[in-house]
């Protein structure tokens, strides 16, 4: 593991996550360690039921941590403020939206939330924020109209231009491919890349999109049964990470092109 | 108000027409009764005095307190409604999921059916009015701590929704075993007590109804953003750094205070608090908080003048229970928006 060094952003250390009541204690996966660098696009893969929605969880601050700590920005995650901490961290989920009757620019500028006052007013910085944020995804043709008209794959742009527009470090994106087609999940990855490249953010998503995540991540994080793994793509398939990410009996993972393969 | 409207220059068109219609609601609503007295002396008597004394009297001491009761009832109801349809994002939920009107109910049915449990005298004297309104607030005040005490312990913001419909169920049992042993005029007098009612009002009774109902709206008006961070779910909503607990707190006590008082004053007045927000995101098709807070408060009052207005029965010596009026005039608008735009907005 690489020593921390400046640009580091978050900072996890010997992280234990699961579920807490009275009495029992789940531990989903734990002795996880990782930092990521701020600029770098990080894809989050496992197998279903891995943990990868508790890690994200636990990382946007909705779930306690069992043991173990997470560092934003050198501050310890539970002794940020909730405000604080939304003016560093942004998410995007898979929940749907409880009222889609907002238009896309109202549900943006949501995302300035944390910074407006007490009714929430809009000054003409905030404004200008979101213009950009919404010009960042492209989008911009689309800011009057309705959420519930959007297709799914406009609303996942929707939803990442409404955390760009909390003009956060960090953003953390829980599965933003699901629901969409090949060319879709193709572009709201590359779009991603783009935006960490463009606006220097870090950006940490989970996907089932392994072949796509090799492709474009900087780092990944690949969880298994045991052991949670970081490290760039090219490493991760050299030390055949992914040979034993699944079951062997269907799939096998091809290192000269980086991609599973159905086994004949 | 002023810089709520002021948001979205095309909906200011909309809201000119409303504060014009509420304006004329208004005063038909005191021009209109069994003596009906001509708009124009309306005016006068509203701003200096009207020629003829019997109206001026009429006017002053009957009708325009009635007026602005109604323009309260109305909006603190559509107000409420909507801050708990949004809350517990369901578009069922009214003022009254909490069971504020059942502890209301529960009060008063104490006061009017076990009564005849104290007995002679002391019965008599429970009676008045004033000791059902009391009555009326103690009962939705102890359920309103109640709940909020149950909803500091709660995550779940569904589970209170659950919580607030027991206590309804609670409240409801014990009001009919108290009308298991009341008297037919007991009864009776209950009953009447659950049409609702408008008139009646002192100035001094308004002006306290006023001030509670003023804490109400201003809370309201000051949760609108969070209201609108709700609209994206609990947990986009805590991520946008909103402390759930505590704007969840003030959003079930700005209703608790509002859809208390009211049901003190003028009744459990069912279907305003359901309807109008309905009614208000069909036409206005938006779900933004500081679009929606202004014109559910206009048309609320509007509404609750218009039913007003046919509840006294114009020209006749019949007052209609303004709470049968409300659902048999409002009902049918829901519906036919509903069917005709065949999408519910939420």
């Amino acid at each position: 593991m690489p020593k921390s060094n400046s640009n580091t952003i978050l900072q996890v250390q010997q992280l234990s996550i699961g579920y807490k009541t009275k009495k029992v204690e789940t531990v989903i996966a734990s002795a996880i360690n990782f930092e990521l660098q701020q600029g770098h696009l990080i894809g989050l893969v496992g197998a279903n039921g891995i943990g990868k929605s508790t890690l994200l969880r636990t990382l946007i601050g909705v779930q306690p941590t069992l043991s173990g700590t997470v560092e934003l920005n050198q501050q310890l995650l539970e002794t940020t403020s909730p405000v604080e901490l939304a003016k560093q961290l942004s998410i995007v989920l898979t929940e749907p939206l409880i009222s889609k009757n907002l238009s896309v620019f109202e549900l943006v500028s949501l995302g300035r939330h944390p910074y407006t006052n007490w009714i929430g007013n809009l000054s003409d910085n905030d404004l200008s924020i979101i213009n950009n944020a919404l010009q960042l995804v492209n989008i911009m043709d689309l800011k009057n109209r309705r959420c519930y008209e959007l297709s799914d794959g406009q609303l996942q742009k929707v939803m990442i231009a409404r955390a760009l527009a909390q003009d956060t470090a960090i953003i953390i994106l829980d599965e933003p491919t699901t629901h969409l087609d090949m060319y879709h999940k193709a572009y709201i990855l590359k779009l991603l890349q783009k935006l960490t490249k463009e606006t220097g953010k870090t950006i940490l998503f989970s996907s089932h999109e392994i072949d796509l995540a090799i492709q474009l991540c900087d780092t990944m994080i690949v969880m298994q049964q045991d052991h949670v793994v970081c490290e760039q793509p090219c490493n991760l398939i050299k030390n055949g990470v992914f040979e034993t990410l699944f079951p062997k009996d269907l799939i096998a993972f091809d290192n000269n092109t980086g991609s599973f393969k159905v086994t004949q | 108000m002023s810089a709520l409207i002021s948001m979205k220059s095309n909906y200011t068109y909309s809201f000119i027409i409303l504060i014009a219609l509420l304006l004329l609601c208004f005063v038909a609503n005191i021009s209109l009764g069994s003596i009906s007295i001509p708009f124009s002396e309306v005016v006068k008597g509203l701003f200096s005095s009207s020629d003829n004394a019997t109206w001026e009297i009429i006017i002053t001491k009957v009708r325009l307190p009635k007026a602005i009761n109604a323009v309260m009832v109305g909006s603190g109801l559509g107000i409420s409604g909507l801050l708990m349809q949004t809350l517990f994002r369901n578009p069922l939920a009214g003022p009254f999921v909490l069971g504020i009107s059942s502890g209301a109910s529960l009060g008063v049915a104490i006061v009017i059916l076990g009564s005849g449990l104290f007995g002679g005298l002391f019965a008599t004297l429970l009676i008045s009015k004033w000791s059902i309104v009391i009555a009326a607030s103690l009962g939705s005040f102890l359920v309103l701590l109640s709940v909020l005490a149950v909803s500091s312990k709660i995550r779940d913001t569904m589970a209170i929704l659950i919580i607030g419909l027991m206590f309804g169920s609670i409240t409801a049992a014990v009001v009919s075993v108290l009308s298991y042993f009341s008297s037919a005029e007991q009864l009776q007098q209950y009953i009447f007590w659950g049409f609702g009612s408008l008139g009646n009002l002192s100035w001094e009774e308004l002006l306290i109804f006023f001030g509670i109902y003023a804490l109400g709206i201003t809370l309201s008006i000051a949760s609108a953003k969070s209201l609108n961070a709700l609209l994206l779910g609990d947990n986009y909503a805590k991520s946008l750094g909103l402390s759930l607990k505590t704007s969840r707190f003030v959003i079930i006590f700005a209703t608790s205070l509002i859809a208390g008082t009211v049901t003190a004053f003028a009744g459990p007045i069912a279907f305003i608090g359901l309807a109008i927000p309905h009614l208000t995101r069909q036409i206005f098709k938006t779900s933004n908080h500081k679009i929606l807070l202004p014109a559910v408060f206009l048309f609320g009052a509007i509404v609750m003048l218009i039913c007003d207005s046919i509840a006294q029965v114009p020209a006749s010596d019949y007052t209609l229970p303004i709470n049968a009026i409300t659902a048999l005039v409002g009902a049918p608008v829901v519906i036919w928006l509903l069917v005709k735009q065949r999408k519910m907005m939420f």
